[in-house]
Formats: C-alpha cells, structure tokens, sequence
C-alpha cells in the first residue's frame, strides 16, 4: 500500500491491520514516533493525519491510504522548528523527553483548533498524553507560548 | 577556591601512562591506580587528559559516566568539565564512555549505613571511607541514589583543570611562550600576541608531557556554566523528534524481538506450544528464554502478536499468590525476632508511653510499577570473538558480567553501548532484558537482535517498590510531641536486588528505615525500629527507595502528633530540628507557601511535611480544595538544601518532576497481585498523574554547607505526607493508606 508520510510518498508492503505506529517505526524507520502502550493509554505515538492528532498505534495503516501523515519529524526540524517545538525549546519541557513527541503533536493539532486554548481546554486535549517524568507545568507553559507565537503569524 | 591538592590527597589521585605516541591521564582514586578505560581505543596522537576528556584532531569530547535517565545527568556533568577546561558546551561531543570499573561511584556509599548524613564524626566517614573502598572493588558503575552530582562535583572539575593546564603546557612547549602569560577559552589557548591554538592541534604535544598537577579551581566568582541556567545540551533534539532512545536502535538486518516470560515473576515455563505462531507472517523463530520464551520476527509488531498465539505452561508463584497474604506477611513481621535494625532510639520511649495517652496509627504503602515511558529494551549482537550490547541501563559493568556468563564469552569482550534512556526511576537497574536477548541473540549469530518488551511484558515483570507498613504510637505533652516510636516492616529491597546478581548482603537494610530513623528532629523520646519481613514479590529500587515509603510514614506519624499537641504543624517541626539546614528550608517552605496554618477556609485546607533523604532536607506544602466532586490539589511548594547548584534549570526539573511523581503515585497507583500475578498490565491499570490533575508548582533551592547533593529523588519522599496531611487539614478524615483514591475522589 502507498503512505504519505512527511510530504515524501511510501511504498510498503505490510498487513492490513497493522498499526500505523509500527509501519512507521519498523517498515518506514521514522523513530521520533514512540511506543508507550499500545492501547490509546500514553499518546506517546501521536501523529496527525490531515493535520488531525490521532494515536498511531490505534490507526490502521490501511486507514492511513489516502491521508497526509504528519510525524514529529515532519513538523520542524531542528534548523526550522514548528512554534510548538521551538516554545518546547525555550522553555526547556523534556526530561527523558520519551513522551514529547507525542505531546507536541498533540498541542499542535489542538493549536491548529483552538488558537487561544483555556486552562481548561489543556486540560481536557493534553490529559490524554502520560509524562512520566512529571514535565506538565512546563508543557502548559510551553503551550501558552506557542498560542501567542502562533497567533501573531 | 583551594588547590587542587588538597583534595586530590584526600579522595583521588591523578595519574598518567603513557600510550602509543603519547600519554593519557587518570583522576585515580587511592593509592592503587584503576586501569585507565580509554587507553586500549587510544590511537596516536590521541591524548586522554583523565578519563573525562579525550581530545583528538577532530574534537574534543567529554565523557560522562554516570547515565541520563532523563535528569540532564549528561548535561551536569559536560558542564562541570567544561567549565574548568574553559569549552563551551556547543563546541563539545558527548560519550558515556565504556563500562569500566574506574568510572565507580564514591558518592554512592555517602549513605554510610547507620550513620545520619548529618553526621560528620569520626565514625561515620570512616564507615563511609569503607563503603567507599568496597564500592571501588566492586567496581560499581551505578547511576542511583541521586550521587550523579556529588560523585562529579570534584572530580570532574579536577579533570577539566588539568587537562587545560596540561594543554597550556603544550602550548608553551610548541611556542616558546611561558604559560604564565596564556589564557584560555573556548577550547583554544590564547597568547599575549592574541594567536589562539585550539586544543585539538595541542592534543599530540600535550600527550607526550606530564599531566601538570599543580592546577587552581576556578573561584566561584568566574563560573561561566555553574549555578547559571543552562541550555540543555538535547533540548532541541528532544523537542524535534530526533533524539534516539535505546528502543530505536538499529543496525543493518537486524531481527526484531520479544518475550514473554512466566506472569509470575520468577516462575518457570514448563512447556509451549508455538505451532499457530510459526506460521504467521514474518515470524523468524521461537526460541526458549529462562522463564518463557522470545518470539524473533522481522518487525516488533509482528512478534508482539505471533507471542500472543504462543501457548505456554507456567509454574506456579515462588511468593505468596494473593495480595493480602502479601499484607498478611507484614503484619506478622512486627515482631521482637524479626527486627532488622533500630539504629534510633533517644530518651525512655517505653517509660513514656506508660505514662501518657498514646496516639497509635497504621499506615501501608503498596507495591508500584516504574513503568518509564520508553518500555524496557535491549539489542544484542553475538558473534564468535565478540558480544555488543546496546541499552540503556544504570549499571553497565554488571551488564557486562551477565551477559558474559550467558554467552561464555570473556567480560572484555562483552562491549557493552549505553544508550539514552526514555525514564528508569529505578527499572533500568536491573538485567533481565539483558540476559533474556542475549539468550535470543545466541540462537541467530552475527545477527543484531533488538528485543522490546510490550508495555504489558513492562508492567507486569517490573520488579515493583517494595510494600511497606509502619505502626505508630506516640505522645504528646503541654503542647508539645513528647514521644514518636516508629515500626517499620518490608522485606529487604537490597536483598532482593542483590539476589538477582547472585549476591549477598549481610547484616541490617538500612532502606528498610531510611527517610525515617535519621530525620533530624529533637523529639524526647525518639524510636525507629526496622523489622524485616520475609521476600515476598521480587523488588527493586523506585525513585528514592525506602525513603519513598518511609517519607509518608513518618511524616504523616509526626503530624498526627502535632495535632494532638494542637500545635501548628510548621511551627512545631521548626522547633523540633536541630539541623540549621533542615530549619532553612522548612522556612523557606513557609515563607513561599505564606504558611498561616493548615485551615485556609471551608473545604480548603494546607500540609507541610519534611523529609530528610540522601543527604537532601526537603520540605513540601501542598493546598487542597475538597470540591463536591472531589480533591483538587491547587498548590505545591517545594524547598530543598543540596549545598551547591549547578544549573537551576535541571534542579528545578527535579524537584517540579519528583514531588509530582510522589504526588501522583499516592493518588492512584498500585500494583496488586492475584494468583501470583500483576493485576495491572497497563497505563489504564495503572495511573499516575495526567495533566488535569497537575496543580501549580513552585520550587527553591538553598546552598547551605559543603555538601554538593543531587535532587534526582529527596522531592519524592515528602510528597505524599504532604498531600494528606492537606487532605485532612480540609476534611478531617486522615488517609494513612496509598493510594488515596480508594478514600476520596481527586479531580
Ligand atoms: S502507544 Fe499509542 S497511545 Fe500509547
Ligand atoms: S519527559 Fe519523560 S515521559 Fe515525559
């Protein structure tokens, strides 16, 4: 089947049913995308498709035919960070840094949704996302950040 | 800042040896030198200038032992060479180097057992000076006990001095210059005329001179790096996805696999039944593991499910089957011949506890997975004169050792790649992964082999913190705590650890009452006795280990004291320390908090609680609303003594993420066993804090004595004390078992 993947068109032959998440890591070797659980516990895995967050390990690749897959690594890139990555930069959010991926991709979508998110509205679109790190006070900074960045552009 | 001398006569000793075309330098510790790691990669014209730094004409880089779990642990120690060797960080590489045991960890055995942290007398650094020597013999390459810090804090410093006088040295031989007129910076050495020589075109001189030993720290006053925020080093890579864990390596055809062991931990497999299995797509092979199996396939996906369709006989439990025969141990453990250690006891605690009305209390602390993010992961490649082993892991040369008896091949032969870790808290201390690949590796020679575990494999084999129960009795006197006896029962955590490296430790546990026993607090009548409870479920080391159990129990002991004295719980522990520190950041706490006692109003309430772990006094208010849909925890406050800061910002991190990970766990987490097995298998099993629930944060830390600590897990101990001595403060009931939420519902 074919995949779009970061702009660049994928050729892979692979099961149906196999989740996204590990086309992406074991057939494509896109690694900034993480296993955490497997079950839409973690969102370690998220991607977007069409710009949309969704967890990769409960994405069928079959269901990702047709859909512009974004990775953390189709966001930005170290030269040219995403506001998102660079407001994670400034304000220093990772520790293991396992779970950002998966947090930024996350913000991002909800960014791309709600320009200005409330407390409340954090809450309620980044508590799907474990760190089991404890980085949250920082994310929710770095959000705040990336929201105003955004906005101005 | 003193001469480098004095130091270096007290706990290390600087050393060199010569090698191919040139010379390599060693920060050795005693008077018998360790042979010196990177001497066998050297090639000429290399200069190893101590085992911290290796410059070469194409860079310089900084070797940094101790392991990132996470905690910028790379990034502190970069820093603390770079600083003396006058390099900035964005000019260096980094390399955790190979295992080796001259990369050991003195601060480690800081933690003297039986002597406080408080205690500079005779007794207790010469117990330390012990530890110290045994740690050596053992070569221990352990990161834990939050040492990475303390154990780098000269060392390292010492390291990057001589290195950068020892290339001054060269620069003059080269120039004819006199070192007394050369500066250095950025990784260059500057003559008066303004020329600058980088230190990698100095690298072939500087090898063939000795190491100039005779150097000055730099004074506080010139710090560039130390005490200012810094930029960690894999910020960027870690916010743009290109940051590798130990789960994402890979090599040129490399075979993808998993295991699955016997859901009792420990237990045998009797048989399988793979047949289904082997004919599924991609699947290379089921092979024997002790205590399961590994399904080998060329996709981990693939090998995830094909282990799902491998049917297997498995053993029965070699520990009690059920949770409350777990609990039941406990309880029978509080008992005159099962005490372990009782290393205080100040004033008539019998005597007093006769005369007055005693205040008793029982409190359990659960088992706890670690359950770090990255799920436990090992890639290993066995070939006929060779084994390579790549993960992330805390203790590298036991690796090596393990993996070396598995496959017979010579330990130095067993090189052994530490790669970046997504999380440990204690779980990457231990080797099943490791032994478990290198049992599948051997099956498919010269064919790397990544093994990952499921999240599922993750949780449920995770050798767990140790459950716990304490017992409290205690009186109080015209306002005052008069009397605190504390009884502590688990079974032995470095037993069990150690036991599965074939190990064994004799006499008292000391985790068994750390974070209680040496809290500096003056109470009359003053007992903490550690009972020893037999092994029950296999545990391990969870961020701050005993103390991570014994924090809630002895500080929520105290406070239930205080308030029989109707004394004001800030107020009271400040009169109770003697320790200055420890008074500093109980201040310091209420001074941040704007502590005005534990009512804040209807259904609103604040707990402070203190706890004095690896050295770190660290204090811990947190506020709480008792909402009608339950408790929200609205503000934390965190003050900590670690004597010298090295970057605020990785402090602050650690002290934001570890009263967090204290507070989470209290609310929601526990790992039950039914029929011998985990009844939690994954995140929905098994919860810790989401962002919904995190409250506002604010932390400070003091420089106070001489003691350079780290904060990696004092935050840890306090945090659940804190969140129930809060609760109670707003609604009177007392919580004395984790997790809370089987009392009250948190929002
Ligand atoms: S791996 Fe997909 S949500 Fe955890
Ligand atoms: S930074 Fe480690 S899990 Fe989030």
């Amino acid at each position: 089947m074919r995949l779009s993947v970061d702009g660049k068109t994928h050729e892979v032959d692979v099961e149906e049913d196999m989740p996204l998440l590990w086309v992406l890591r074991d057939e494509i070797g896109i690694k900034g995308v993480k296993y955490g659980c497997g079950i839409a516990q973690c969102g370690a895995c998220t991607v977007h498709l069409d710009g949309v967050a969704v967890r990769s390990c409960q994405t069928l690749a079959a269901d990702a035919v047709g859909a512009n897959v974004t990775t953390i690594n189709g966001l930005g890139t170290p030269a040219e960070m995403h506001a998102v990555q660079a407001a994670w930069a400034e304000h220093q959010v990772a520790q293991c840094g396992y779970c950002q991926s998966g947090q930024i991709m996350q913000a991002a979508s909800m960014l791309a949704q709600i320009p200005n998110p409330t407390d409340e509205d954090i809450d309620a679109e980044m508590s799907g996302n474990l760190c089991r790190c404890g980085t949250y006070p920082q994310i929710r900074a770095a959000i705040v950040t990336a929201a105003a960045k955004l906005r101005e552009a | 800042m003193g001469r480098v001398k004095t130091i270096a006569r007290r706990t290390f000793l600087i050393g060199s040896a010569a090698v191919l075309g040139g010379v390599a330098f060693g920060a050795y510790l005693y008077k018998r030198p360790v042979e010196n790691p990177l001497l066998p990669d050297l090639a000429e014209g290399d200069a190893a200038l101590t085992e911290y730094v290796r410059i070469t004409s194409d860079g310089v880089t900084l070797i940094t032992p101790r392991a990132d779990k996470g905690q910028g642990a790379y990034h502190v120690q970069a820093a603390l060479i770079a600083e003396e060797l006058d390099i900035d960080l964005d000019q260096v590489t980094v390399d955790p180097g190979p295992p080796s045991p001259a990369y050991y960890n003195t601060a480690l055995s800081e933690e003297a057992p039986g002597f406080m942290p408080t205690d500079e007398g005779f007794g207790a650094n010469s117990m330390r000076t012990i530890m110290g020597a045994a740690m050596k013999i053992m070569g221990m390459q352990i990161t834990g006990g939050s040492t990475t810090t303390a154990d780098s804090w000269e060392k390292l410093r010492v390291a990057g001095a001589v290195a950068r006088e020892t290339l001054k040295a060269a620069a003059a031989q080269q120039t004819g210059v006199d070192v007394a007129e050369m500066t250095t910076t950025r990784g260059t050495v500057v003559l008066p005329d303004g020329t600058a020589i980088a230190y990698t075109e100095l690298a072939a001189t500087a090898a063939t001179l000795d190491p100039v030993q005779d150097v000055n720290l730099k004074a506080a006053s010139e710090w560039r790096y130390i005490g200012k925020p810094m930029q960690r080093l894999d910020t960027v890579s870690k916010s743009t996805g290109m940051q590798d864990y130990g789960i994402d390596f890979e090599l040129e055809d490399m075979l993808y696999a998993t295991v699955v062991t016997n859901p009792r931990k420990g237990g045998d497999c009797w048989w399988i039944n793979d047949e289904a299995a082997l004919t599924m797509r991609g699947v290379h092979s089921v092979v024997a593991v002790t205590g399961g199996f590994g399904v080998i396939a060329d996709n981990t996906w693939r090998a995830f499910q094909a282990a799902q369709q491998v049917t297997a006989g498995w053993s029965r439990a070699p520990y009690p089957a059920e949770q409350s025969d777990h609990w039941a141990a406990l309880e029978s453990a509080f008992a005159d011949g099962k005490q372990d250690s009782q290393y205080r006891d100040d004033g008539d605690v019998e005597d007093a506890l006769d005369e007055g009305d005693v205040v008793t209390a029982e409190y359990r602390a659960p088992y706890l997975a670690h359950a770090p993010l990255e799920p436990i992961n090992a890639t290993v490649k066995v070939s006929t004169d060779r084994v390579d082993v790549w993960t992330g892991t805390q203790v590298p040369r036991f690796v090596q050792t393990e993996v070396g008896k598995i496959t017979g091949m010579d330990t130095e032969d067993v090189h052994v790649h530490v790669l970046m870790m997504g999380g440990s808290f204690g779980h990457r201390l231990e080797l099943d992964v490791c032994r478990q690949a290198a049992e599948i590796a051997m099956t498919v020679p010269d064919t790397p082999v990544k093994v990952t575990y499921s999240r599922e494999e993750d949780m449920t084999h995770d050798y767990t913190r140790q459950i716990a129960m304490a017992r409290m009795r205690g009186t109080v006197k015209d306002g005052q705590v008069e009397t605190l006896d504390l009884g502590i029962a688990m079974p032995s955590v470095v037993s069990s650890q150690m036991s599965r490296i074939g190990l064994s430790v004799p006499g008292p546990d000391a985790q068994i009452v750390a974070g209680a026993w040496e809290q500096p607090f003056g109470i009359p009548n003053y007992r903490v006795t550690g009972y020893r409870a037999p092994e029950l479920a296999p545990i391990s080391s969870w961020r701050s280990v005993g103390a991570s159990s014994n924090g809630f129990f002895h500080d929520s002991a105290l406070d239930e004291l205080i308030h029989a004295a109707g004394a004001d719980p800030m107020e009271e522990r400040i009169r109770l320390t003697w320790d200055e520190n420890a008074r500093a950041v109980l201040e310091a706490v209420a001074d941040m908090s704007g502590w005005s006692g534990p009512s804040m109003g209807e259904n609103r309430g604040r707990g402070v609680a203190f706890c004095m772990s690896f050295g770190v006094p660290c204090a811990e208010v947190v506020e709480v609303t008792n909402t009608d849909r339950g408790i929200k925890i609205d503000k934390v406050f965190v003050a900590a003594n670690v004597g010298q800061i090295v970057d605020p910002e990785t402090l602050s991190r650690q002290m934001s993420g570890g009263a967090l990970w204290g507070l989470g766990h209290s609310i929601a987490a526990e790992i039950t066993h039914s029929d011998g097995m985990s009844d939690q298998q994954n995140f929905d099993g098994f919860e810790a804090m989401r962002m919904y629930q995190v409250p506002s944060v604010e932390t400070r830390a003091l420089e106070l004595g001489e003691h350079v600590r780290g904060m990696g897990e004092p935050a840890v101990p306090p945090a659940a004390a804190a969140l129930a001595n809060a609760i109670f403060a707003a609604t009177g009931t007392r919580l004395r078992e984790m997790p809370f939420r089987n009392h009250f519902d948190f929002v």
